[in-house]
């Protein structure tokens, strides 16, 4: 114990940061944690598209954060004398029918698609992860019922799905959300079941349920966090065709309303202009590119580093 | 019941006289009318979930109370939910999805009319995608981390991350507008709408069985586009499905074997282990096929073809419920249907699952 107490405390006095990351047994939780970050550093280095599309996701979140100063003009100001304009230096990528800056809509629009898909994924992981772990621990009758209803969600392709369930409760960007979530939540269930089948027999379950916890604390408290570091690789996965339902969605005139500078509407409100002035549709439809591409380098790199059998 | 739940009573006692075949068919049928069951069941409660009053939108906000509850008898709305569930089970087995609010046809009539066009659509995109997603794939697995592999697998990330509405739109753009080399929205040429035959209502096999080869070379410059966009994504996918299952092969110890007994490596990777890996491939093109019907949904409003997916999303924009319902059950009938055959090829063709 001294002897570690003794190479740490060197390694902090020769102020060398790397070596407290790297000893062999960390000390405090904190040092563990940082430990562990740290390793999830190298490796994710150690993955040039993974580190690619990490970098992409950070610029987007970064650029959704400071669109205010990002952007050079007011999205919803209209002038109609500098409509169509193609790209220059006083519009950077154009004006769109209404002469609204192009390059300042897009700017704004990645809040709203981040907004879309992190809202979707906080509603799918957690409803999935709950039945997932329901049915893999307690098994039986509740076992077959959930995963047949998470069948018969999953014999529907998700934008069909998608599409009904907002066609039920009519358009806008909170029923989008509430119905992407309805379809997006199946797979994660399934994979949730399948993690919690490999831990249930475990000593350490047997353990908890030998002092008397409730079935209920042994889901939340103990099968769970085994089960979400892979819902997490999944939901980044599934994170771009989230997105992808949601600018289709808007493109349909069912999603993000209108004035709203949401991509996918943008595309489709710059859809009968497009022959002549071809960025209105161009650019949106590249930002939707650029942030799915980004959680699909990103979503596969995760799943390298954590699952290596499908490297 | 599900399959998994009587399984394992089998061996033990009520039918020990039941061969395995016959025992795994039984259990694929309750499996697959459960399935059927439940597809009634979410379309039918997606049916119900309408914000806005049937009966009010029928007869204005103005109706008398009386009016009211015999337009609500009119439509069943006051049976319970169960009777209605079970009348509406009726009805999709006669086939009756009620009529449509746009077109005021029976939605069945409707569906089967605009059915062939995306079938024509979808067929001519799972030959595009199956043709260059297989070679693809295996190319890039016999040829592992090098500059075939990598944009093997750039090519296919793309077609993951590309919205295919937005693909259709620039290609229409670039291929139609700017270079002319295909032709525009719609399916065919309006002045040659009318001077087709139909028989099997597919336009390409329409005209080259009346030998109109005018009109053949019109439909075919009308189909490319549009299939060639929906085919990108299906080869994203079968690629990278025939690249990681074909990776997996070759890393087999009889490869080694055959290429020690002085075989090519290109005899080795087509011969011995493409041919392991071919039932698997099929499995992935028939639901890749599956999802092009998904993809054919916004590929068909860019493209106005007059086809099963437009249909339906004219629909959505006025909240026509019935073609709604019944497009939705409709596509889930044919994702189950896929899977389906693609279980059974997977057995009957697959000589290691016997």
């Amino acid at each position: 114990m001294s002897g570690i107490q003794t190479i740490q405390e060197t390694g902090r006095q020769g102020g060398s940061l790397r070596k407290w990351l790297s000893a062999p047994v960390p000390d405090s939780p904190f040092q563990a944690r940082m430990q562990a970050l740290w390793l999830a550093w190298l490796r994710l280095r150690g993955n040039p598209p993974a580190l690619a599309g990490a970098v992409m996701l950070v610029l987007l979140i970064l650029v959704a954060i400071f669109a205010p100063l990002i952007a050079t003009h007011d999205i919803f100001a209209q002038d109609l004398m500098t409509r169509l304009q193609p790209p220059s230096a006083q519009h950077w990528l154009g004006t769109d029918d209404l002469g609204r800056d192009v390059f300042s809509r897009v700017v704004y629009g990645s809040r709203i698609t981040l907004y879309i898909a992190f809202l979707a994924a906080l509603i799918a992981g957690p409803v999935g992860l709950l039945v997932g772990t329901t049915a893999g621990y307690i098994g039986g009758w509740t076992d077959t019922i959930l995963m047949r209803l998470v069948d018969i969600f999953l014999s529907f392709p998700s934008l069909i799905l998608a599409l009904a369930f907002v066609a039920a409760l009519g358009p806008g960007i909170e029923n989008a959300i509430i119905a992407i979530s309805l379809a997006a939540w199946p797979p994660i269930a399934r994979l949730a079941r399948a993690e919690t089948l490999t831990v249930r027999s475990s000593d350490y379950i047997a353990a908890v349920r030998l002092q008397g916890a409730s079935r209920l604390r042994i889901i939340v408290h103990h099968v769970m966090p085994m089960c979400i570091p892979s819902v997490i690789v999944r939901i980044t996965l599934n994170m771009a065709s989230i997105i992808l339902t949601a600018a289709g969605l808007g493109f349909l005139g069912l999603g993000a309303q209108p004035p709203s500078p949401e991509w996918g509407a943008m595309l489709s409100s710059g859809r009968q202009f497009v022959m002549n002035a071809w960025w209105i549709a161009a650019i949106p439809g590249c930002a939707i590119v650029f942030t799915s591409l980004a959680f699909n380098l990103f979503g596969d790199g995760l799943r390298d580093m954590l699952d290596p059998r499908h490297g | 019941m599900s399959g998994t739940a009587i399984a394992p009573r089998r061996p033990g006692g009520t039918s020990p006289g039941l061969p395995p075949w016959l025992r795994s068919t039984l259990r694929l049928l309750v499996s697959v009318s459960v399935t059927l069951f439940g597809l009634m069941a979410l379309t039918f409660f997606i049916g119900r979930m309408l914000p806005l009053d049937p009966v009010a939108a029928i007869l204005g906000d103005n109706a008398t109370q009386e009016a009211y509850e015999q337009m609500q008898a009119q439509l069943g709305l006051d049976q319970p939910i169960w009777v209605q569930f079970i009348r509406y089970v009726g009805s999709i087995v006669r086939l009756d999805f009620g009529t449509s609010l746009t077109t005021g046809k029976a939605v069945a009539d409707d569906i089967a009319r605009v059915f062939p066009a995306t079938i024509e659509l979808a067929t001519v995109g799972i030959l595009i995608g199956t043709g260059l997603g297989i070679p693809l794939g295996v190319l890039a697995a016999a040829y592992r981390d090098t500059l075939i592999d990598y944009f093997v697998r750039i090519f296919g990330l793309i077609g993951y991350s590309t919205p295919n509405f937005w693909l259709g739109l620039m290609g229409l753009v670039l291929f139609y507008a700017t270079l002319g080399w295909v032709e525009g929205p719609g399916r065919i040429n309006t002045a040659f709408e009318w001077d087709v035959e139909p028989v099997t209502d597919l336009l390409l096999i329409d005209t080259a069985m009346a030998g109109q080869w005018e009109i053949f070379r019109d439909v075919l410059g009308h189909i490319i586009l549009p299939a060639s966009i929906l085919g990108f994504g299906a080869m994203a996918y079968i690629s990278r499905m025939t690249r990681s299952f074909m990776l997996e092969q070759l890393a087999q110890e009889y490869v080694v074997a055959a290429r020690v007994k002085g075989l090519s490596w290109m005899r080795t990777v087509w011969g011995h282990a493409f041919r392991n890996v071919a039932v698997q491939v099929i499995t992935v093109v028939a639901l890749a096929y599956a999802f092009l019907l998904e993809g054919a949904v916004l590929t068909e409003t860019v493209f106005a073809w007059p086809g099963f997916g437009r249909y339906l999303t004219n629909a959505l924009l006025v909240g026509d419920m019935n073609v709604v319902v019944a497009c939705t059950l409709l596509v889930g009938l044919i994702f189950v249907g896929l899977n389906l055959i693609s279980d059974l090829l997977y057995r009957i063709l697959d000589p290691r699952t016997q």
